[in-house]
């Protein structure tokens, strides 16, 4: 470039002829491309919403699932645990839908009822703490973008389910609190993931009321938002089950 | 005897190359923008020294300028859409590179080093350099292949955040979840850092230049050996 300034000999006419119809065709791809970008733009913001989230994105959101179920997920892959003294003293609490008021235990059951419909099984906490105990020591990630090292102990999900004679033999797990205001969904595989507790104690200490008191779920394999606190009924269903967030816009799936 | 110039037109930026360009540019903004929604949600961090804070990211006339307030779930939602599309024309622009041997123009070499510091100095007007006539620089060199490195970063760290679980070799290669959450944020403030100097050098260097990035071609003056070839027998 910096001979431009030099003494030259100029192009040919024909070779003008080509350079401006070049740059003509340079620039007019480049606008037509940019009309297109734009144009798409405004018609991906003009999509109808399903459940929050604009139709196609919520159509690329299944699509990442569905992938993420075939090639990434295994029940194998466990969450990395750390040891108990680097576990948060006070869990943190971020969300309180469905815990507005406090419960005691001789209010609270939890029911479960199958797939195929029949008699709901009610169980007590004693029922569930006469089962194996299992403790974790995990990070638990929020869809925030927050983690925090908490230690929790329960009973394994799969082994309630096998325990108590609950067939498993469905594609959806769906939970929700004694009152209903707070609801999730999750896959098969990832409920019976080894690592997913019901859980009734933290730091070795019954749960606190904020945290779920007397039962919640801890489901390492998902944001924070699946982890539902107070579970008054777990329903199996082929049908996927109402989820709070993923009614707000956010993916169903929410698994990491 | 002086050398005497003659203008012709250079073939300078391939149509595949082209191609990628522009359709990055937009794709690379819209994953800001939705990244910058989905910061927001746990925007903890800042520059610090000692105690005190320099630049918090970000501050609260940043948000509401741009509207960043409160839309997580767009974020994720146009976040995790328009992924695809800057992996996908990452990948292909790199193919392209190698297996059309243009990775040969923007690899660094031996001298890109010092050249590069020789740019520099002569872009910040410290010290005039008169850089040989090549298609890129040394700087230029070492920025493009910088940022095709930044690009691969950015999808790693952000597989890592996304999947830490499924993926925990990698989110645990990457030094753990929150480390990999930074050095995904770093990089995009390096993007921006690139998007701001490219900008300025874009526009110093002129017209023709950009033009190349569109149309594939720059006029140059080329010195031609001898002073009795007319431009028509060139031709």
């Amino acid at each position: 470039m910096q001979d431009s300034s030099k003494p030259s000999l100029h192009l040919t006419p024909e070779q003008q002829k080509n350079v401006n119809r070049r740059t003509f065709l340079g620039f007019a791809t480049l606008g037509l491309g940019a009309l297109g970008g734009v144009l798409g733009w405004k018609w991906l913001a003009n999509q109808p919403e399903v459940e929050g989230a604009l139709a196609p994105l919520r159509s690329v959101m299944e699509s990442n699932a569905a992938l993420n179920e075939k090639v990434l997920y295994s029940n194998t892959h466990l969450a990395p645990v750390y040891p108990r003294s680097t576990a948060a003293l006070e869990p943190r609490t971020n969300g309180d839908i469905g815990l507005e008021d406090e419960i005691a235990l001789e209010e609270w059951k939890l029911t479960i009822v199958g797939a195929k419909g029949g008699t709901p099984l009610v169980l007590s906490l004693a029922d569930i703490t006469s089962l194996p105990k299992t403790d974790i020591v995990f990070d638990f990630k929020c869809v925030e973008g927050w983690n925090e090292i908490q230690y929790w102990s329960g009973v394994r999900l799969s082994e309630v389910f096998k325990n108590f004679g609950v067939s498993t033999d469905a594609q959806c797990v769906g939970m929700e609190t004694p009152d209903k205001q707070y609801y999730i969904g999750l896959d098969m595989a990832s409920a019976l993931h080894p690592q997913t507790l019901l859980a009734y104690e933290s730091n070795g200490q019954a749960i606190s009321q904020e945290q779920g008191y007397p039962l919640r779920l801890i489901v390492p394999v998902k944001y924070g938002i699946k982890n539902i606190k107070r579970i008054g009924t777990i329903t199996l269903s082929n049908e996927r089950p109402p989820d709070y967030w993923a009614e707000q816009g956010y993916d169903y799936y929410a698994g990491l | 005897m002086e050398p005497i110039f003659e203008q012709q037109i250079i073939e300078k930026h391939p149509l595949a190359v082209r191609w990628f360009h522009w359709v990055n540019f937009p794709v690379l903004m819209i994953m800001i923008w939705s990244g910058l929604l989905i910061y927001w949600a746990h925007d903890v961090y800042e520059i610090k020294i000692g105690s005190t804070t320099l630049f918090k990211f970000f501050p609260d006339v940043f948000y509401k300028t741009f509207d960043i307030n409160g839309h997580l779930a767009t974020g994720m939602a146009y976040h995790f859409a328009f992924a695809w599309f800057f992996a996908i024309n990452g990948f292909l622009y790199v193919a392209y590179m190698l297996v059309s041997g243009e990775w040969r123009f923007i690899l660094p070499n031996k001298s890109s080093l010092i050249e590069a510091w020789r740019v520099t100095l002569n872009d910040l007007f410290i010290k005039k350099y008169d850089h040989p006539k090549a298609k890129f620089n040394g700087a230029q060199r070492i920025a493009y292949t910088s940022i095709i490195i930044m690009g691969a970063g950015s999808l790693l760290t952000g597989l890592a955040i996304y999947k830490p679980i499924q993926l925990a070799w990698l989110t645990t290669m990457l030094g753990g979840y929150e480390w990999a959450r930074i050095e995904h944020f770093c990089l995009t403030v390096g993007f921006c850092g690139f998007f701001l100097i490219h900008i300025a050098q874009v526009v110093r260097a002129g017209w023709n230049n950009f033009r190349a990035m569109v149309a594939g071609f720059e006029v140059e003056s080329v010195p031609i050996t001898s002073p009795n070839v007319s431009n028509e027998e060139a031709s």
